[in-house]
């Protein structure tokens, strides 16, 4: 493999990696601050045990995913050298904003809210992890736009003189369109996942408890851990409605900023009107068009999820790779290769369809959840703890195929040209040109391998964590530590140290 | 041109917050072995900086942010070229922060082990690779025309460079044992300051050989104040240091830093990254994004860095206490075996008696 093959799967592993934790602790934050609000506002014990349970099981995630956040800053100065010269003029600006603006609070108010519980009192600490949860989703905010610039350039110019972008307008960046879709589907999908996780352990808990039988146990079941699968569904319900709104707003913008996405998603070869959205399609979707059958469709969807109509046109692949050569040159100058402008059909399509189906898991936990639990009741139905676990991880995996969805579906560039009207001019980038010409495969090859090892020993670090404080489930005993409440002059040895 | 030189003091602002912060929390990560004999002092330690360290790494975030914004041909050229350094650095930094993050989080002294190590190798190489990249920056490296880093790995390491990588080394020892000392109190405390003074005065001599050597080959004469006042403050360091004013000892430390944050900084300028041909540097003004984006940029920091200073701060003082051995609670981590009685009424009654 070359440096340009090595580079992608090391940006695809360890991003996907970074993003495993990210939209956990994007909405877990705040529903951990929710919890902790509602034990502030009526003193009512199970919200703190609740807030102290999920609290660490937010603080185990969110451990791993600052320390690969920082790998993920680095390496585009690492291995896309090229990438950052072309781009840096625009590119770093939202990435120092989200550092100046999220992640100090974030990593700040996060360790005093870890240490403070006795140092502090009540509000201000409360005050702190709602810091975080902001915090958080600003960060999101930032870096999705560093992203949005590359799926759709705005604000910007080409230097002729200089060979590089250069930034002529930041609000335009700051409110790229594709950053209004993208914000809020990726947001909401951190709160399905959040839900999700909150609601599945927090079921399994309450079956547990219910089927022991003890009256004691039922009580815990109905008192604690049934308002928190109440609300980590009524999270993962609302955000669930939002995924699918944004979701159908973003293919729109694919349909005119990223036409070949939107061709590939559906392994539409010949342009079609009316074109039907498949669900099942055989061939071996390597770019061979004959191959490519349809089995079951649905008819006029991709038109309508692309233009909201359900005979509008869509291009296929084939006219689309004639309009990109014409424009863009049909042989990379180079190597006088022939320039694919394709995305991978097979991953592009199968990515898609996994976003949207592992979505499905946590909406079927969602439904069965909200009827087992209705008017009070507590479940003891034992397919309901199994499915609460199986639709843990799913959001996990439709979060992971939405990004590999994004990113693949953007080759061959790395900052996709932009072709409707309103599209600012010349700026774009493919992905062979972005990466370093000074470092070498075998380079390349080592901190691939490197971070891989390391981070495969932290998943199952992680995975154990995880695994062994949500069987500990809430703490039995809490205990109200606020200085307000313990009047010793704050001389007692800490009530919390790691 | 104004711009750009704000841009480059900005930056350097950021690698000082960053070099002054996680250089004590390197200190004590590197210490624990030594001033930490038992479990529980070694989490005293671990507590003096438990609640700050995450939000210290961050000025490294906003460092390398920052670089990418205004210097954009600087961080991929210092990226792209001291890529193995870098490699290990972030290896290190994995390492360390969730070592930190989880040590506690199960209560059993092989899984504490695992965790001490992660500690203290993942502070002991960034110390001395921060060092040795900083004075390769003022040592100068190859360029090609293109401002592309054409040396290899084995380039970065002249004995300048290693030399460099001690002199840092050094700095954050002392300035992790001054902490510790002021932080502390008990025997830990006592330890800190006998072993502060001897490492102040073995720093003191690393780095004076260094900066003399960098003075005399590679720098400018007006960081030859620089070099005072680090020789100056280091000598504080030790003069407080053997009198128990911790505080003072402390700020004298942070001094002795920012002064060799000054002497790198002010022997590069005008160059980001001075080349061996001086044709092919990278300056402030030919890495630079424009006047448009270092304008942005500019507003944003002139907001948001007061602001972060301001809480910062504050966690400092809120978290002021020193720490003795007597403030350590019993561990609050699970046990990997036994999972609560609770759980177990739960398992055991569902399955046997209904
Ligand atoms: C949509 C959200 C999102 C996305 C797409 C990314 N991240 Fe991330 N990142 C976060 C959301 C986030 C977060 C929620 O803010 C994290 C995760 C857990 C955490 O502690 O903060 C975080 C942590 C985090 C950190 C550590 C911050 C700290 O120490 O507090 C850095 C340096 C980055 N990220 C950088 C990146 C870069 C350069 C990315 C692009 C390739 C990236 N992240 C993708
Ligand atoms: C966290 C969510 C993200 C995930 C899971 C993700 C996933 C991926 C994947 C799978 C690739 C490889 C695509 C390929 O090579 O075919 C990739 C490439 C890339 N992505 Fe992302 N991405 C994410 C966010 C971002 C963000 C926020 C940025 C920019 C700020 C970004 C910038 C890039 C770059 C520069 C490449 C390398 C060029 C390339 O191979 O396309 N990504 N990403
Ligand atoms: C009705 C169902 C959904 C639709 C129509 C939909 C649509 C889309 C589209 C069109 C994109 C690509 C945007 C682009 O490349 O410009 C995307 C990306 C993405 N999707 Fe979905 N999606 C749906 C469900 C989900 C679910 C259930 C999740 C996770 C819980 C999810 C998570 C993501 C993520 C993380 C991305 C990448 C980030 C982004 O580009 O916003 N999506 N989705």
């Amino acid at each position: 493999m070359d440096v340009l093959d090595l580079a992608r799967w090391q940006f695809a592993i360890v991003t996907v990696y970074h993003f495993i934790f990210v939209p956990l602790t994007i909405g877990l934050a705040p529903l951990v601050a929710i919890m902790q609000t509602a034990w502030v506002r009526t003193g009512n014990e199970r919200w703190l045990r609740l807030t102290k349970f999920f609290g660490k099981l937010m603080l185990i995630n969110f451990a791993i995913g600052v320390v690969t956040g920082i790998v993920q800053e680095f390496q585009f100065g690492m291995n896309w050298s090229e990438y950052s010269r072309f781009v840096g003029d625009v590119f770093g600006a939202p990435l120092a904003m989200e550092a100046l603006a999220a992640f100090f609070i974030e990593s700040t108010f996060l360790g005093v809210w870890i240490f403070g519980w006795d140092r502090i009192s009540k509000k201000v600490h409360l005050a702190c992890i709602w810091a975080v949860a902001i915090a958080v989703n600003i960060s999101a905010y930032f870096i999705l736009a560093a992203n949005s610039w590359m799926q759709h350039p705005v604000g910007t110019i080409y230097n002729e003189e200089t060979g590089r972008a250069e930034l002529v307008d930041i609000w335009a960046v700051l409110s790229n369109s594709t950053l209004l879709a993208a914000f809020p589907h990726t947001v909401t999908a951190a709160f399905v996942t959040a839900g999700t996780f909150v609601a599945g352990i927090a079921a399994w808990w309450m079956v547990r408890l219910v089927r022991s039988k003890k009256p004691e146990n039922i009580e815990l079941a109905r008192n604690v851990y049934r308002p928190a699968v109440v609300l980590g569904t009524v999270t993962m319900l609302v955000a669930g409605v939002g995924v699918a709104f944004t979701g159908h707003w973003q293919a729109q913008l694919m349909f005119e900023q990223q036409p070949p996405k939107m061709a590939a998603a559906e392994a539409l070869c010949e342009t079609e009107t009316g074109a039907s959205f498949s669900i099942l399609t055989v061939g071996d979707l390597t770019g061979d068009c004959a191959s490519v059958k349809h089995l079951i469709s649905l008819p006029g969807l991709t038109s309508f999820l692309a233009d909201n109509r359900f005979d509008s046109t869509v291009k296929g692949t084939e006219q689309l790779q004639e309009e990109y050569a014409e424009k863009f040159g049909a042989t990379n100058p180079e190597t006088g290769e022939e320039l694919d402008y394709i995305p991978n059909l097979a991953i592009t399509y199968w990515s898609f369809r996994l976003m949207i189906g592992f979505g499905a898991g946590s909406a079927a936990l969602a439904l069965v959840a909200l009827w087992l639990t209705r008017r009070g009741k507590v479940s003891d139905n034992v397919w309901f703890s199994r499915l609460a676990l199986i639709a843990i991880p799913t959001p996990f995996l439709a979060s992971a195929f939405g990004w590999i969805f994004t990113e693949v579906g953007r080759q061959p560039w790395v900052v996709a040209p932009n072709p409707n009207p309103s599209g600012v001019d010349g700026v774009w980038m493919m992905t062979w040109r972005g990466i370093s010409t000074n470092v070498s495969p075998a380079m390349v090859l080592t901190s691939m391998i490197a971070f891989t090892l390391l981070y495969g020993v932290l998943a199952v670090v992680w995975g154990k964590l995880m695994h062994r404080y949500a069987i500990e489930g809430v703490p039995t005993s809490v205990r109200d530590e606020s200085p307000e409440a313990n009047a010793d002059g704050g001389d007692a040895p800490l009530s919390f140290a790691y | 041109m104004e711009l750009q030189i704000l841009w480059f003091v900005l930056i350097a602002v950021l690698w000082a917050g960053y070099l002054v912060l996680e250089g004590f929390d390197f200190g004590v990560g590197m210490l624990l072995p030594v001033l930490g004999r038992t479990d529980t002092e070694r989490r005293v330690l671990i507590n003096t900086i438990g609640p700050v360290w995450d939000g210290n790494e961050v000025w490294l975030i906003t460092a390398g942010g920052a670089t990418f914004a205004a210097f954009p041909e600087w961080y991929a050229s210092l990226f792209s070229g001291f890529y193995l350094p870098l490699l290990l650095i972030l290896l290190a930094l994995i390492v360390r922060g969730v070592s930190f993050e989880y040590r506690g989080k199960i209560d059993d002294p092989r899984w504490a082990a695992w965790a001490d190590r992660g500690i203290i190798v993942g502070s002991w190489v960034p110390a001395i690779l921060w060092g040795v990249a900083f004075a390769n920056l003022v040592r100068g490296v190859e360029l090609d025309a293109d401002h592309i880093f054409t040396g290899g790995f084995f380039s970065l390491l002249s004995p300048f460079a290693l030399l460099g990588g001690l002199v840092t080394l050094g700095l954050f020892l002392t300035h992790g044992a001054v902490f510790l000392a002021l932080k502390t109190d008990g025997d830990v405390r006592v330890r800190a300051r006998a072993l502060a003074l001897k490492l102040s005065i073995g720093s003191a001599a690393v780095a004076a050989v260094w900066a003399i050597w960098a003075q005399l080959a590679y720098s400018v004469a007006w960081t030859w104040a620089a070099v005072v006042v680090a020789a100056v403050a280091l000598g504080v360091v030790v003069l407080r240091t053997s009198q128990g004013k911790e505080l003072r000892a402390f700020v004298a430390s942070v001094a002795a830093i920012l002064a060799a944050v000054v002497l790198i900084f002010g022997s590069m300028y005008p160059d980001v990254m001075p080349a061996v041909d001086p044709a092919n540097s990278l300056t402030i003004t030919n890495a630079s994004s424009t006047a448009y984006t270092l304008t942005v940029m500019t507003w944003v920091a002139a907001f948001l860095v007061p602001v972060v200073l301001v809480y910062q701060t504050w966690t400092f003082w809120v978290f002021r206490r020193r720490l003795s051995v007597e403030d350590i609670p019993a561990p609050h981590g699970l046990s990997l075996r036994k999972v609560r009685t609770a759980l177990h009424d739960a398992f055991e009654v569902g399955s046997t008696k209904s």
